[in-house]
């Protein structure tokens, strides 16, 4: 918060609410990717996948449009990322290979069948259905960004869920100590599946509404979004050892990195030192967050 | 100069503010097996890394062959003459055998000598140590060992769970060892094997060294006695409620809990036993005598390799401690990091099992949640000052909060390892109190304790597990402490009265505790004069 009113004053003239609903329309996307760091960071794993999968879910969605139509292209998107989740989840919970391993290779596999599919659909050409293109990306009353819609019932569901229900109560048990969760009857690796299907769904999710924001789809499109996704909760408080944490401070986290983005963009820095201060600035304000919240 | 091989003195050693060693003494003369003996927490451990040199004392001098040893480290006490068997293996698995000889400059044509005598035959050694099962590991460290000829050879527990052709070929080595003129230092839980092999035992108490002694048929009664020091006679069974006896229990029905014939890793052996609803079974045993797999199996946390496990009467198995869970069979482990989600609530660590199961996935009744955790705080008078993170609460507040989960939610059969390890004595009380009202309540409780003296505090019965048997079970009410003690190491019961031995081991305290009119070499000294020297001890193996 005490960023961006810093950013408000060194910039004035992003006072406005055109630059704000730009903001949040780029911001809703990463925080749901941010959301599968978040909930998978709270057992002590990761999802690295998220981008690899979030790309897929856009660009199938776009490709199957055009023989589809726009309701089957959305369901069969939000199948195979499914599907991935639950690899995911079957490699880290069933067979204990380490989530930084098993999510890493998820995200070659997905790549990698992604090109294929490329080659395969190269004639039919890929569309961005209009409705989706609304929800994702568009503005009502030149300055409401519609993916709010979305994104705020999608936020309310998941903060409530970590506090008020059992599911989200064992993510946090399983992250804080397996040993006693297991020992209390949790069959961890139930939670472990279901927690890494549920993260490939919102990965779905947040690639379909930025293709829907960018009204393009490829195989990468989401690639620059991974390291963000995983500052943004780590910026909010959520611990990467797992136990600690929660989903507010990620969407925080999401909002200070789109406006650091955005900034770097206005201020029309050469693309390099973007890089630079981009990466230089989440690692000041990572160790910031971590600390301020730890006190808390 | 004194006729002592290896000799320490006034070894003190403290943690912080407390004190695990006080004055602790031991002489070992050349050619002689020698017994350290002490209860849990008399200092054994701490006096054994002294020795080795891995923990540096406080004050108190080592001497070897006279010198004084100077540095303290591993490599120092080894290069001096002072070789450790411990009971875990201490080779590198992922090296072969050949590598870890190498590491530790150890002859390899000695070696293999050994590894034959030993009753191991046909060794490869370009075998990985993990590859090789446990005694064949054990059997390696003592053959390293004893390859390179070390003055005193000091074995940890080296026999527990031995099997036992090996234990007598250790035996045989301990018995050249003696015959060469050079010493062991023996550790052992089974009295048996002191008295077979050792020639004098030293004892520790409270981190002293209480009393040195000959070992002859029949002293195995005054060693558990002076482990014990004076027994505190005030009456254990002040207690007021009826007798509770399996006669009363049993009525109609099966048993909550029956154990048949139970098999479990490589300590838990062959264990029987029922435990009934109304009751609280004390399980006795000195520390790795199975009685931690036993609970494993019963929590569901480890699969037993044998045996039949019935609740009510009905056969179980248990692949999950969610599946012993669902059959009323709850376990808090002594270990409270096993048990608790330290950067968690009060609340949550409470409500934890109520979630476990698919059913509980869903949202939570907060008001149900919030009144069954208020009910299980106050029945516990847990602390709850520092709720917000239990990793802030004291060790007994832990503890009661690891059992409150489980009586939140109407315990059935609770079983408790080792619940009070650590915890101050007055929550220790409000504890077995709690485990009393559950038992009256209807619920069965199994309890392992290493505290004997708690025992008829909060028992019914007990059950005794020695070297991974039931040897023996007794109502809790007569059972004081030496005769648990004594059952635990199991020695048949009564052989002196206790009055008798305590009183002797008074006059040896007494002996020790006068000016030391013969200088270095004066502990012990009284008792060996009027004690004639131990028989061979083949005689009595």
């Amino acid at each position: 918060m005490l960023l961006i009113a810093v950013l408000w004053i060194v910039e004035p003239g992003l006072r406005n609410p055109i630059w704000a609903s730009g903001v949040i329309r780029f911001a809703v996307p990463l925080a749901i990717l941010a959301a599968c760091q978040t909930l998978t960071m709270l057992t002590g794993g990761i999802d690295l996948s998220v981008a690899a999968v979030a790309s897929m879910a856009a660009y199938i969605m776009a490709t199957q449009t055009p023989a589809q139509g726009p309701v089957v292209a959305v369901a069969l998107g939000l199948a195979a990322t499914a599907l991935a989740g639950l690899v995911n989840g079957i490699g880290v919970g069933v067979f204990r290979v380490h989530p930084l391993i098993m999510t890493l290779g998820m995200s070659l596999i997905v790549l990698g069948l992604m090109t294929v599919y490329q080659l395969q659909m190269v004639t039919s050409g890929s569309i961005i259905p209009e409705s989706v293109a609304w929800l994702g990306g568009g503005t009502s009353f030149g300055f409401f960004t519609n993916s709010l819609l979305v994104f705020v019932p999608l936020a309310a569901l998941i903060v409530f869920s970590l506090r008020r229900v059992g599911f989200g109560r064992l993510l946090y048990a399983v992250g804080d100590n397996e040993i006693a969760a297991r020992l209390s009857g949790v069959r961890v690796w139930q939670v472990l599946v279901t927690l890494y299907v549920i993260s490939g769904l919102l990965a779905g999710l947040a690639g379909i509404i930025y293709g829907a924001v960018t009204r393009t789809a490829s195989v990468t499109l989401v690639e620059r979004f991974l390291l963000p996704s995983v500052a943004a909760a780590v910026i909010g408080g959520t611990s990467i050892f797992g136990g600690r944490g929660g989903y507010s401070g990620t969407i925080v986290g999401a909002l200070i990195l789109t406006v650091l983005t955005s900034l770097l963009t206005v201020l029309q820095m050469p693309e390099p030192v973007r890089q630079i201060l981009f990466g230089a600035i989440i690692l000041v304000v990572a160790a910031a967050y971590t600390r301020i919240t730890d006190e808390s | 100069m004194t006729d002592f091989l290896l000799e320490a003195t006034g070894v003190a050693k403290s943690y912080g503010a407390v004190a695990a060693l006080r004055d602790a003494s031991l002489g070992v003369r050349p050619g002689e097996v020698h017994a350290l003996m002490g209860a849990n927490g008399a200092g054994k451990s701490t006096f054994v890394k002294i020795l080795t040199g891995a923990v540096r004392p406080d004050r108190g001098t080592i001497t070897l062959r006279g010198r004084e040893r100077g540095m303290h480290s591993p490599d120092e006490a080894r290069r001096t003459g002072l070789i450790p068997v411990y009971q875990e293996p201490s080779l590198v698995p992922d090296l072969d055998v050949l590598a870890n000889l190498s590491l530790t400059r150890t002859p390899v044509a000695p070696f293999r000598g050994w590894v034959e005598d030993l009753g191991v035959h046909g060794l490869d050694l370009r075998t990985p140590a993990r590859e090789l099962p446990l005694a064949v590991l054990r059997v390696l460290d003592l053959a390293r060992a004893l390859a390179v000829e070390p003055d005193v050879l000091l074995l940890d527990e080296m026999t527990a769970a031995l099997p036992a052709d090996l234990t007598e070929h250790v035996m045989n080595a301990i018995r050249h060892q003696r015959e060469a003129g050079r010493s062991v230092i023996f550790i052992s839980h089974r009295m048996i094997e002191i008295a077979a092999i050792c020639d004098r035992a030293t004892v520790l108490r409270d981190g002293e060294t209480v009393g040195v002694l000959d070992v002859t048929k029949g002293t195995e009664d005054q060693i558990v006695t002076l482990m014990l020091g004076p027994v505190a006679t005030e009456p254990a069974a002040t207690r007021t409620r009826p007798p509770v006896t399996p006669e009363t229990l049993t009525g109609p029905g099966a048993p909550r809990l029956s154990v048949r014939g139970l098999v479990a890793g490589a300590k838990l052996q062959d264990v029987s036993f029922d435990l009934h609803a109304g009751e609280v079974l004390g399980i006795v045993a000195l520390e790795g005598q199975g009685q931690d797999e036993l609970f494993d199996v019963l929590a569901g946390a480890a699969r037993p390799a044998a045996g039949e496990l019935r609740v009510d009467g009905r056969p179980v198995r248990f692949g999950h401690p969610a599946d012993a869970i669902r059959a009323g069979l709850v376990f808090v482990p002594a270990n409270r990091a096993q048990a608790l989600l330290m950067q968690r609530s009060v609340r949550e660590n409470i409500a934890l099992p109520f979630s476990a199961p698919l059913a509980g996935w869903g949202p939570i009744d907060v008001t149900g949640e919030r009144r069954r955790i208020n009910d299980a705080v106050g029945r516990l008078q847990i602390d709850t000052r520092a709720q917000s993170e239990v990793r802030r609460l004291s060790g007994g507040n832990q503890q009661k909060v690891t059992i409150a989960r489980w009586v939140a939610g109407g315990v059935r059969t609770l079983l408790c390892f080792d619940p009070t390890r650590g915890i101050d004595i007055r929550t220790k009380r409000e504890i077995y109190e709690l485990l009393r009202e559950l038992a009256a309540a209807g619920a069965a409780v199994l309890l392992y304790t290493s505290e004997l003296e708690e025992i008829p505090l909060a028992c019914d019965r007990v059950v005794v597990i020695f070297g991974g048997r039931v040897v023996d079970e007794m109502p809790a009410a007569g059972a004081d402490e030496p005769t648990l003690l004594r059952a635990a190491y199991g020695l048949p019961p009564g052989a002196l009265t206790p009055e008798e031995v305590v009183a002797e081991a008074v006059a040896i305290e007494e002996a020790e505790a006068s000016p030391a009119a013969g200088g270095d070499g004066a502990v012990g000294e009284p008792r060996e004069a009027v004690r004639e020297p131990a028989p061979p001890a083949g005689s009595r193996a």
